[in-house]
């Protein structure tokens, strides 16, 4: 208190000074300067990226999407009324993220299903292309990394998530994506992906958009809690060993059926080979 | 067809001799002492090897760690993939061994048997029916009607008895496969969290697993149900709820206010023979059973698409409370799963 005091008796001093306007002047310039400098040109910088990415989103669009997608990403219908490509309007960046980033898309070939390959555009492309899809109409932004990452979770904390997304993996993923994520065949040559190629931030992604034929676990039907239990249990399957031997690709009963059959087959074959040769010398046996 | 008989050869008896067996040829293990001794080392060693593996089998299973933090090879379980290599090494070692000693140092006679008659001899079959003769008369089955009748009541109600104990299989369900818990006004919640559903926080192409909320609070002290109570309602009351486009969606007849904003809800198990059922497309509409690939198109009252299926998914209806969260109208209107004898067919 007391140096308050002292200090306010000072400035009250030179107060009435013939300088003391100039002085609060300048500190006021200086002030004004220093606040337009910290945060003013930033923002404003955003919005001339962002309007710059979207343009440059749209630029790589119509070279690379707008011959399926349309030229405003409204979707193009074939002359049988067949759907080239879907619609675009709402969407949202995270779906774009995920057919990008994945590779799905662009299509190399259209077919039943878009297979993942290694991406085609970098990361600056994808963000360019997510914002101009996502300036079409609202639909779900890219998830923060705090949505869909695991680290810092506590080793208690993962303990009990992966233990809880295990229960909703079984309860809403296995039915397509197979008991260890394997994926599986679904109807007219479509199939559910093997899940162990993907990242965390594609799992969420997936989850929140519905790529394809998947249907969407948007926040209202998963919460986003629920969604990292999902994530941290695709990640224990993939960190857990594989106790009982080869898993010959966590298929099943038909991969290992078909392993059995082939292994009984073999063996036959061996008995067979066994029975069916014995060497045989010209030489007669000589009695002692 | 005759002018060709001319061309037949003539018939000789025997126009080859028979050759016989081929004469033996002996192995040169039979012949060179030196060849039997290097097979029986050869034997030897593999037997050696098995007791080799046998000491590894007994090496690994206590050298490797099982349970919460397992010893790893390359990925896999240590501990079961080197029992399972030791323990075969050890099996095929013996084996090996066996085989080798068979075709190598065992008696290499060839020997031919000749078939015989299944049949019995005459004189076996006149003895057989002779003693079943005097076994009848001695025991006089035809002459004492008393005891042979007893005796076939006897035999007959003791074959009753293990039809009797099949009333432990029991009682008849009555009416319980027509019914579900679900009740009118029961809360649609997410099955394994058990949370409520915003019918407005659903979009379009959103699938969710769900089941009545009785099955969280209906339990001891209005915690959620256990046990075998839990398993015998949930197989008939799980469903699905998706959200789809209204203008994508037939309503069946009656069923127009059976939706929430396209918001439907549907059986879980399959009709054909009950599986649990999920696999749903959100472009085409249709839900696709795992086991049989039954696929229902729920754009059209979950209409038999494809496969054995006989009927439709039934459908709950659904409605929001004031808060906007998704409850049933009433239970199902038919039984939900596989047909059964009972069932009307409709």
């Amino acid at each position: 208190m007391r140096l308050l005091n002292l200090t306010a008796g000072r400035v009250s001093r030179h107060r009435r000074s013939k300088l003391a306007g100039l002085v609060v002047l300048l500190l006021g310039l200086l002030l004004t300067g220093g606040l337009y400098s910290l945060l003013a040109p930033a923002s404003a910088e955003q919005t001339v990226s962002a309007d710059q990415q979207v343009a440059q989103g749209r630029e790589l669009f119509l070279v690379g999407c707008s011959f399926c997608h349309g030229q405003n990403g409204e979707g193009v219908r074939t002359t049988e009324g067949n759907q080239l490509g879907p619609s675009l309007v709402g969407v949202g960046a995270a779906a774009v993220d995920f057919q990008v980033r994945t590779g799905r898309m662009p299509l190399a070939q259209p077919g039943q299903q878009a297979p993942r390959k290694p991406p085609v555009y970098n990361d600056d492309e994808i963000a360019a292309l997510a914002a101009y899809v996502a300036s079409l109409g609202p639909g779900p932004a890219i998830p923060n990394e705090s949505d869909y990452s695991l680290d810092g979770m506590s080793e208690q904390e993962r303990e009990e998530a992966v233990v809880r997304g295990g229960q909703i993996f079984l309860t809403n993923c296995t039915a397509c994506h197979n008991f260890a994520g394997a994926g599986g065949a679904m109807p007219q040559g479509g199939y559910a992906p093997s899940l162990h190629q993907a990242t965390e931030r594609e799992i969420y992604e997936a989850l929140l958009t519905g790529p394809q034929q998947m249907p969407s676990f948007s926040n209202g039907s998963l919460s986003p809690d629920e969604k990292r239990d999902v994530i941290a249990y695709i990640m224990s399957i993939r960190d857990t060993p594989e106790y009982g031997g080869f898993s010959l690709g966590a298929l099943g009963p038909v991969a290992e059926g078909l392993f059995a059959w082939l292994g009984v087959g073999l063996l036959v074959g061996v008995a067979i080979w066994i029975a069916a040769h014995t060497t045989r010398t010209a030489k007669e046996k000589v009695d002692e | 067809m005759s002018s060709h008989d001319d061309n037949l050869p003539v018939l000789e008896a025997d126009p080859i001799a028979d050759p016989g067996l081929p004469d033996h040829t002996w192995r040169p293990t039979d012949v060179d002492p030196a060849m039997a001794r290097r097979a029986e080392r050869q034997v030897a060693f593999w037997f050696t090897l098995s007791m080799v593996c046998t000491v590894l089998f007994f090496v690994s299973y206590f050298a490797f760690q099982v349970g919460d933090d397992p010893s790893t090879f390359f990925g896999l379980g240590a501990s079961t993939l080197f029992l399972g290599l030791t323990l075969g090494g050890a099996l095929l070692s013996i084996g090996i061994g066996v085989i080798q000693w068979a075709r190598k140092l065992m008696g290499d006679h060839e020997i031919v048997e000749y078939r015989h008659s299944a049949a019995s001899s005459s004189e076996d079959r006149e003895q057989a029916l002779a003693a079943l003769g005097l076994g009848a008369e001695e025991s006089g089955i035809g002459r004492r009607p008393l005891i042979r009748n007893t005796l076939l009541g006897a035999m007959g109600l003791v074959g009753l008895a293990p039809i009797i104990a099949l009333r432990d299989l029991g009682p008849l369900p009555g009416d319980a496969l027509d019914h579900t818990i679900w009740s009118k006004g029961m809360h649609v919640v997410r099955d394994v969290v058990g949370t409520r559903i915003l019918a407005s926080e659903l979009i379009v192409g959103d699938l969710v697993n769900a089941q009545p909320e009785a099955l969280f609070t209906g339990g001891p002290d209005g915690g959620p149900m256990e046990g075998v109570e839990l398993q015998v309602q949930k197989a008939k009351s799980s469903v699905i709820v998706v959200r789809m486009d209204p203008d994508d969606i037939i309503p069946g007849k009656g069923r127009e206010d059976w939706s929430v904003d396209g918001i439907q809800c549907y059986s879980k198990i399959c009709t054909h023979v009950g599986c649990p059922i999920s696999l749903w497309e959100r472009t085409t509409g249709n839900v696709l059973c795992p086991c049989h690939q039954s696929t229902f198109d729920l754009g059209d009252s979950a209409k038999v698409v494809f496969g054995p299926a006989a009927r439709p998914l039934p459908q709950l209806p659904l409605a929001v409370d004031d808060e906007g969260y998704l409850i049933a109208q009433d239970d199902f209107d038919e039984p939900v799963g596989p047909s059964f004898w009972e069932r009307d067919s409709q």
